[in-house]
């Protein structure tokens, strides 16, 4: 069957996620993994959205985090001050999942300026929930295009920072490959590409000097399963380029 | 009390108000009142802009935003937000910008009548330089965690499913941070989609007592194009409709002409 690199994408984001854990998750491809996820290899996966919806497991993608359909279909239904300062500060959720318009080579994240604060050349929607999941989560999730405009030297703004303190870990996914970091340190390393993307053309799009595995796996394209789950969606996240 | 009587009464110009409600029950009705009895100079508190305030940055009412998520959610951008901070039209807009667990626990403090907030975060990111966050060192452990300062709106404006005769009223599903926002205020105005004689409590009900409140208005559909939990379901075609309303300054100024002439629903 054949499929495009966003496909891949949202398939690969969900294969990070295992049966027992538990996943903040948030609109547009989060939303699309987490839920292929659990439709497939993780049938007991608890999808948490920021709005407080715990468990939730609805049948469509949700727009936004608090669409009708995720309180209807939640264990619980909690406050702001709940799930924020109860589940999420604590360390009770697994795995966060987050996007970015700029990342560094240690895993910073920009989601509120490109250009000068004061004089932005774009105003993006700021920092959400995305700083204090970032260090609060165990594993973070990240999904964003791969070109010189995203993987930058250096942010614009430092909106979230990634763990480096060694408790955690990072594993970034783009439409050319994978890139994790490690406990030995605390810079990405390119560990996966995609089909037919060598480790050159992830360089050219890259903005520092790419750290490059010893041996760089071939992402496993999509099953025939994970297609039919995820095109059974609908409503698919924009194409990257 | 009717809305215009409500608007007109508990919300002057220049005052810090807080229209709360994350994602369900946004009280778009009431801030479309405040538009069209031409509110100004306002500082406006809220953890997601979202349309009620694209909408009420673009009518001109606004002179300061405080928040923590500027985006059409699941759509992309504010445009109006964007446009104020970007190209200052229709006027500039001072920015103070938070994380949702910073805001969250500013409103806490407030309505814990306390002068600050805990909380881990902040540190390392460039937003305390555009932000009010500080540091504190606890006594007890020695950690160094930041503080938030307490959120006092002048008054906090929110939508709820029903209140009753007295004036109690009754919110459930999502229930989001509107207690603390009502609790940090120094007035309060709440629309409710029902009156009822008598509340009966939903699971996950939450009952703000009318001594906390100081004025509620009938307003059924008032969060459209959210939405309210078992009655009214969200307008997803509007948020995605917004995206087109909301990019150019000629098409906004239709909708507002449209919205100010009171036609119709204007959710």
């Amino acid at each position: 069957m054949s499929f495009d690199s966003a496909e891949l994408m949202t398939v690969v984001a969900a294969r990070q996620l295992q049966n027992d854990q538990s996943v903040l998750v948030g609109v547009g491809r989060p939303s699309h993994a987490a839920i292929l996820a659990k439709r497939t290899h993780a049938p007991d996966l608890v999808l948490i959205y920021e709005s407080g919806t715990i468990d939730a497991d609805p049948d469509s993608i949700p727009l936004s985090i608090g669409d009708p359909e995720l309180a209807a279909t939640s264990t619980s239904v909690v406050s702001l001050p709940d799930i924020f300062n109860y589940w999420l500060q604590p360390g009770r959720i697994d795995v966060g999942f987050l996007g970015a318009a700029q990342i560094d080579r240690h895993g910073n994240l920009n989601t509120t300026v490109i250009g000068e604060y004061d004089h932005p050349r774009v105003r993006l929607p700021g920092a959400g929930g995305a700083p204090e999941i970032a260090r609060s989560c165990q594993e973070i999730v990240v999904t964003l295009p791969h070109s010189a405009r995203t993987f930058v030297p250096e942010l614009d703004f430092t909106t979230s920072l990634c763990r480096s303190d060694g408790e955690g870990s990072m594993v970034v996914v783009t439409d050319l490959g994978v890139l994790e970091t490690s406990d030995q340190h605390d810079e990405l390393e390119l560990t996966a590409t995609f089909p037919g993307i060598g480790v050159g053309e992830v360089q050219d799009q890259t903005g520092w000097e790419l750290k490059v595995a010893g041996d760089v796996a071939e992402v496993a394209p999509p099953t025939a399963e994970e297609l039919e789950v995820l095109r059974s969606l609908g409503s698919k996240p924009k194409a990257v380029r | 009390m009717p809305l215009e009587e409500a608007i007109g009464s508990l919300l002057n110009d220049g005052d810090s108000v807080a229209f709360e409600g994350f994602t369900h029950l946004i009280p778009f009705a009431a801030g479309q009142e405040a538009i069209r009895q031409g509110k100004k100079d306002l500082e406006l508190v809220r953890m997601t802009p979202d349309l009620i305030y694209d909408q009420m940055i673009g009518a001109g009412c606004a002179r300061r935003l405080v928040f923590s998520y500027g985006g059409n959610p699941g759509v992309g951008s504010l445009h109006r937000l964007r446009d104020a901070v970007e190209n200052q039209w229709p006027a500039p807009l001072e920015l103070e910008e938070h994380s949702h667990a910073g805001m969250v626990n500013r409103y806490i403090a407030g309505a814990s009548g306390l002068p600050f907030a805990v909380l881990r975060g902040y540190a390392g990111t460039d937003l305390p330089d555009h932000s009010e966050v500080g540091e504190v060192t606890c006594p007890f452990t020695g950690e160094v965690l930041s503080a938030v300062p307490a959120l006092r709106p002048d008054l906090t404006v929110i939508h709820a499913q029903q209140a009753d005769r007295q004036g109690n009223v009754q919110l459930w599903g999502i229930p989001g941070v509107q207690k603390e926002a009502v609790l940090s205020a120094a007035r309060s105005l709440v629309t409710v989609e029902e009156i009822v004689d008598e509340l009966t409590l939903q699971p996950g009900g939450v009952i703000i007592p009318s001594w906390e409140i100081d004025a509620v208005s009938h307003v059924p559909n008032g969060a459209q194009p959210s939405y309210t939990h078992g009655y009214t379901t969200r307008d997803n075609d509007f948020y995605r409709e917004w995206d087109e309303i909301s990019r150019s300054r000629e098409a906004f100024g239709e909708w507002l002409d449209r919205l100010t002439a009171g036609e119709g629903d204007e959710s």
